[in-house]
């Protein structure tokens, strides 16, 4: 705001001397050129009327001659202040309207609103670099999870695009290079409420400095980064950054485990979707040969993770360029041409392949070669690469069975991170687990939520977050985990929300069992319907429901009657 | 040698003399201060004020706050001249000759801060 006023004030220096000088002008002559009253005596302007005359003719209002009939010497004079106030006053305004215009004046406006707007925020936020595809697709995520962000985003276009869409929640803008360490702490970074930094720009490079300097200024903030190239992603582990997304690495991982584990997979999917959603079907993947069409780094990451898997792969590829530059790594059986004529796809196999991918820089290519392996083949499992969000419709036109988004898989990643504590690590120790394991946990949790997607979240078994377990704990009373599933009218009925891990001094329980006694300082992470978690924390806050929830009997709640129950207690002792 | 520097220094020397040029005489007496000098000071006051826009040094801020501090003095006795002979027909009266007086002698004050705060400066520079 400072840098505002002192351009303002310096860029107005110029019009308001000239402004005052011209009035001083005026003034001083109306006062020392003679006139005369109605009656012809010699009658000089004091002060105070030369100001009202002036005052008036300036911006040419003019009441007329006032308080006498000017003369012949004053109204030539009173022309020539015409003209000198006039244009003053119009040299001033129209400089202000310059300075508003001005792209300077209104960047400094803009960035200082910004700022105001990031010191206004008294709830933990995050400050995502770059609103393209995933950063766009991410900050609506959170904003329909209620968390705060602040964005940096260098294409005023974007940023356009952002004070556009309709969010629930205040977003402050900037445009600007987010790499650079000025942004980043004008967005926030130094501010006690700044919980992360998400960098998202399209460029590896502006990643690894975001990350770099966020590191290096607030090192127990979480730092999460996309980075396309795998070079990048070595230099930021070595900076310990907190998570390092490469989306076309974990798309293929994905894809694997959807091979290996439908069910693992599924699980991923519903657990991170937004509750209240119907469920997603299962994706399975059929074993077999495939063919990959594009053996960039999406095509090169989805060969060695199904390769991985045991699965047998050919690759069509049209560059040379890039043929030469993967030598020494190449796949076994390669064709070279492009997978949107059928020879290639006849090539590589097409006829007896279980599974095709798509996986170029190109849309409507990927497209065609999905269309053409079909025609073919029409029993393929089709995956595509889709690049951007616009050909939602022509994607979804096309009834694939997989479409990869880098951008969706970003968002999903980075959203099992930051929503819900523990969930990722959840995620990570399911992805251990069999297919068995995940199909029952599955079907409890459609049974659960009534086939809409659930909510899942973290409860912490102390003072703050849940009072009325801790005051229990204090009275050293033995909590189960059953007892928070316990429905509070019917004994012998249990709430349906699920436990899915109990982590206590970094040790991790899956799915923990309803007799297990809690301690003070537990973390258990829910999954349940959309409404669940309220009920709970209502448990949570207030000792005698919990302890009502625990034995089923009902206990006074004011003092007089506690006094009771506790003679009465006495006398049933004595 | 620096134009700007030559006219800020001007005017804001001439803001002081012009003052204490009407502030000189007796203080109730209405021959002794001309309603012109009283003219002259403020609209060079008013010209320093501006020309010390925009100077985002301290010291800069300084003067900025002193000069301001000398337009709102000298705007008050202009004020009770022009109310107390426009409204009341009182403006010659030795009252209102001395509360304008005194008013202007409080800009002199603020004036002479400012000169001393310019003087420092160019001090400073020259070391």
């Amino acid at each position: 705001m400072e840098k505002v006023i002192f351009l303002f004030l310096r860029q107005m220096r110029m019009p308001l001397i000239l402004l005052i000088v011209a009035y001083a002008i005026s003034i001083g002559g109306l006062v020392l050129i003679p006139g005369r009253d109605d009656q012809g005596q010699v009658w000089h302007y004091d002060f105070f009327h030369a100001f009202y005359f002036v005052s008036f003719t300036g911006p040419t209002i003019g009441f007329g001659e006032i308080p006498y009939a000017l003369t012949p010497a004053q109204r030539m004079w009173v022309v020539f202040t015409v003209y000198l106030t006039v244009i003053s006053w119009l040299f001033a305004i129209g400089k202000i309207f310059a300075l508003v215009q001005d792209p300077a004046f209104t960047r400094a406006m803009s960035e200082a609103r910004f700022i105001r707007a990031v010191r206004a925020i008294r709830e933990p936020f995050y400050i995502v670099c770059g609103y393209g595809e995933t950063g766009s697709r991410l900050v609506r995520s959170l904003v329909n999870r209620q968390i705060r962000c602040v964005v940096i985003e260098r294409d005023p276009e974007h940023v356009a695009d952002l004070h556009l869409a309709e969010l629930a929640l205040d977003v402050p803008c900037m445009c600007g290079d987010a790499s650079v360490t000025r942004h980043l702490r004008e967005a926030g970074l130094r501010l006690p409420h700044c919980v992360g930094v998400l960098a998202l720009t399209g460029s590896d490079r502006a990643n690894v400095k975001i990350s770099v300097t966020s590191k290096l200024l607030r090192p127990e903030l979480r730092v999460i980064a996309r980075v396309a190239e795998r070079e990048a992603a070595n230099n930021l582990e070595s900076f310990d950054t907190d998570v390092i997304i490469n989306p076309f690495e974990s798309f293929a991982e994905h894809t694997g485990l959807a091979v290996r584990a439908p069910s693992i997979h599924l699980l991923h999917r519903w657990l991170v979707s937004l509750p209240g959603n119907p469920l997603d079907a299962s994706v399975c993947p059929p074993r077999g040969h495939w063919v990959i069409c594009g053996y960039g780094r999406f095509g090169d990451a989805m060969a060695r993770y199904l390769n991985a898997e045991g699965i047998d792969i050919s690759v069509i590829e049209s560059d040379r360029g890039r043929i030469e530059a993967m030598r020494g790594h190449l796949p076994e059986r390669l064709v070279v041409g492009s997978a949107t004529d059928p020879e290639p796809l006849h090539e590589a196999g097409i006829e007896s392949a279980a599974g095709v991918v798509a996986g170029t820089d190109d849309d409507a290519n990927n497209l065609s070669m999905v269309m053409t392996a079909q025609q073919i083949n029409p029993r393929l499992f089709r995956i595509a690469r889709q690049n951007k969000r616009d050909d939602d419709e022509i994607f979804h036109a096309a009834k694939l069975d997989l479409v990869m988004e880098p951008s969706r898989v970003t968002v999903w990643q980075v959203l099992s991170l930051i929503t819900v504590h523990y969930l990722a690590a959840f995620l990570s120790e399911a992805r251990r687990q069999d297919e068995a394991w995940a199909l029952a946990l599955l079907e409890r949790i459609r049974e659960a939520t009534g086939g809409l997607t659930p909510q899942t979240w973290m409860t912490r078994l102390n003072g703050q977050d849940a009072p009325g377990a801790a005051a229990l704990f204090e009275a050293g009373a033995e909590i189960r985990l059953g007892h928070l599933r316990q429905e509070p009218r019917r004994r012998e009925r249990k709430m349906p929300r699920i436990a899915l891990m109990h982590i206590r001094h970094g040790e991790h329980t899956l799915l923990p069992d309803d007799e297990l006694v809690l301690e003070h300082g537990d973390r258990v992470l829910w999954t349940a319907r959309d409404g669940q978690r309220d009920q709970l924390a209502w448990l949570l806050h207030n000792p005698d429901q919990l302890a009502f929830a625990m034995d089923g009997k009902e206990r006074p709640v004011g003092a007089i009657g506690r006094w009771w129950f506790r003679r009465r207690m006495q006398r049933q002792s004595a | 040698m620096n134009m700007e520097k030559v006219l800020f220094g001007f005017f804001v020397l001439l803001a002081l003399t012009l003052n204490f040029g009407f502030v000189m005489g007796d203080m109730e007496n209405p021959e002794h201060h001309h309603v012109f000098e009283l003219f002259a000071a403020l609209v060079v006051s008013l010209v320093a004020t501006v020309l010390k826009f925009g100077d985002r040094s301290h010291l800069g801020a300084v003067l900025l706050a002193s000069s301001l501090v000398a337009d709102l003095h000298l705007i008050a006795a202009a004020v009770v001249w022009g109310v107390s002979s426009q409204l009341y027909a009182s403006g010659d009266s030795p009252e209102v000759v001395a509360s304008v007086v005194s008013l202007a002698g409080g800009a002199l004050v603020a004036n002479l801060a400012s000169v001393v705060l310019l003087v420092v400066e160019t001090l400073t520079l020259r070391r």
